[in-house]
């Protein structure tokens, strides 16, 4: 094997993947870059943001944006462009640790439940079922009220208020695919329950699940936001973008920045990862199998 | 010494019973054909010798199968785990959807040497290489590293053959191994079975509703019609002397050498549906020589040389 092969194979391979498919288009190219300009934003924040975000100027407060205060600053004097950045960083990492718990849990259950069937489907449907009966922020509100709040409680809620989704998209899955000849294979072959579940039927039921994940990422950031601005999320001085909207309300006439900017970037978030969503779905051909949950 | 007996096989889906009074056996290196028209019972039988009938909300209601001292009507779920791809085969009809379309070629195939034959995954890919190679497979190493996708019915249909083989099974059952495959393939996978029934002293079991299948490949040959047995015995012997109305209707259908404007022999009517089976023999409202006889008393089977026929008119208590 020579470079040559070597490069080709490497070539293809990437040719080939999805993800590079759902970068292919206009769309998925602008969302997607976006997105990953934000990620590397949260995650480099402490070198990028030009204030900290917490530092307080009381004898500057409610600058409008300018120089050195790109974004003004709020009623603190704090920089509201640093606040959110730094807010990016919550948002995303409650939504998307929430979402993979989510993620994780639901699909242990649906799976199990889409495989087993009989009584232990039947308890897990209905319970997930009644939960998925009530809109997702009442369900957190729930938990949060439960829990306290704060930003574990935040992702605990957002966890479970998005359970019943994957749960039942994956059973769904699960249980077109049982009925599948190569299981039935599978089966003729002597495998093992175990072998079955984690070997064919999950890897060929993740992909609509992942990207049910992806698109949720964007839900929960407003659910987050949601909380944040009830006051029940992040508590000061963490800076989170409902938060910040929360505060800015106050003074929406007299400094409008302070809530304009934070909202503009949970708006453009949500956007994006949506977008990106329906390119990764389009590159993926599982417009089908989304709708099955 | 037989290595499979069924002996009176009775199968029920509730209250429903499709499958009754099936009896035969097959020896190592031993080809048994069981032909029928669709719904006769072909398929059920397989899956009853696999264990597969729970899974489908069945159950075996009368009878034993004895696979090797083993009756396998009493085994344990994990027992059967073992039996299955391990002791014996199945090939089942569908080559094309037998796959996991997600795995590569090799490690579907290797997956069945590390399970049954406790290999290591090297050595597992070299037997999977080495059957590929016998199964007549091109490049069967650059074959371990495609998707299913990218081949052939034919090829794909070898793979399941492949599965079927990898942990040296006593017995192999074949459910319609060629119906998905254009003709030409259908002739080489026929040859392939028969071939390795000799090489490797398999029993198999080949469930087919093609007659010239089984006149070219078969020892014995079980009839089926209706969920029962009707008649049974070396193929020779059914082919030239068959005694069952039915099977001589069904020898009467196979093509040969029609003249032009010749019309197909059929046989008038169709299979009764499992909800409404007969009263008396299953065959005779479309049996062109049913007597009363036939309508109102269930015929047992009866020897006749070397074959066995459940008819009134072999028995010799109706004219």
């Amino acid at each position: 094997m020579n470079v040559f092969t070597i490069r080709d194979r490497w070539m293809n391979a990437l040719a080939r993947s999805s993800i590079r498919r759902a970068f292919s288009s206009g769309i998925g190219m602008v969302s997607g870059g976006f997105l990953i300009i934000l990620v590397l934003t949260a995650i480099f924040a402490p070198w990028i943001t030009p204030f900290d975000y917490a530092a307080q100027n009381l004898a500057n407060s409610n600058a409008p944006p300018g120089w050195p205060h790109l974004l003004g600053t709020d009623e603190f004097g704090r920089d509201v462009l640093s606040r959110v950045i730094y807010g990016a960083r919550t948002s995303l990492s409650v939504s998307a640790t929430a979402i993979a718990i989510s993620v994780s849990v639901g699909m242990t259950l649906g799976a199990a439940a889409g495989y087993f069937g009989g009584a232990f489907e039947r308890m897990v449907m209905t319970v997930v079922d009644l939960t998925w009966s009530f809109p997702d922020i009442l369900i957190a509100l729930i938990f949060v009220a439960i829990l306290g709040p704060g930003l574990t409680s935040t992702t605990f809620a957002i966890a479970i208020a998005y359970l019943a989704q994957f749960t039942r998209l994956t059973r769904a899955q699960i249980v077109r695919l049982k009925q599948e000849t190569f299981i039935e294979a599978t089966i003729n072959l002597g495998a093992r329950p175990a072998h079955i579940l984690l070997r064919h039927l999950l890897p060929n039921a993740v992909a609509p699940v992942i990207v049910a994940g992806m698109l949720a990422i964007g839900d929960g950031i407003i659910l987050e936001a949601t909380l944040g601005f009830f006051g029940l999320g992040a508590q000061p001085p963490t800076p989170s973008w409902g938060a910040m909207m929360s505060s800015g309300s106050a003074q929406l006439f007299l400094s409008p920045w302070i809530l304009i900017f934070p909202g503009v970037a949970v708006a453009v978030t949500v956007i994006a990862i949506n977008l990106f969503g329906d390119e990764l779905i389009r590159a993926l051909d599982i417009r089908d199998r989304m709708r099955e949950a | 010494m037989s290595i499979l007996e069924v002996r009176d096989l009775g199968v029920a889906f509730g209250p429903i019973h499709p499958l009754s009074g099936v009896n035969f056996s097959i020896k190592k290196g031993e080809t048994l054909g069981i032909v029928g028209e669709s719904g006769s019972g072909k398929s059920l039988t397989a899956m009853s010798i696999m264990g597969l009938l729970p899974l489908f909300g069945g159950r075996i209601t009368s009878g034993s199968i004895n696979f090797d001292g083993q009756d396998l009507t009493k085994l344990t779920d994990r027992a059967w785990r073992k039996l299955r791809g391990g002791r014996i085969g199945l090939i089942t009809q569908n080559p094309m959807t037998s796959l996991n379309p997600l795995q590569k070629i090799g490690p579907q195939v290797d997956e069945v040497a590390i399970l049954h034959l406790g290999m290591s995954r090297a050595q597992a890919r070299t037997r999977t290489v080495e059957i590929l190679g016998t199964l007549r497979i091109p490049e069967p190493e650059a074959t371990c590293n495609r998707y299913p996708h990218q081949m052939s019915g034919g090829m794909k249909q070898r793979i399941v053959i492949a599965m079927a083989l990898a942990a040296k099974p006593d017995a192999l059952i074949a459910d319609e191994p060629t119906t998905a495959l254009d003709v030409t393939v259908q002739a080489q996978i026929i040859r392939l079975l028969d071939d390795l029934v000799k090489k490797r002293d398999l029993a198999l079991v080949l469930i087919t509703h093609d007659m010239s299948v089984i006149a070219q490949t078969c020892d014995k040959v079980v009839v089926m019609y209706a969920g029962r047995a009707i008649e049974q015995g070396p193929v020779a012997t059914i082919f030239e002397s068959p005694h069952h109305p039915y099977t001589q209707a069904l020898i009467g259908c196979i093509p040969h050498g029609l003249a032009e404007n010749e019309r197909l022999n059929r046989i008038k009517g169709t299979v009764p549906t499992v909800m409404n089976y007969p009263k008396g023999c299953p065959f005779h409202p479309r049996c062109p020589r049913a007597a009363t006889i036939c309508s109102t008393t269930q015929p047992q089977f009866a020897s006749v040389g070397e074959s066995s026929a459940a008819c009134h008119f072999v028995i010799g208590d109706a004219s």
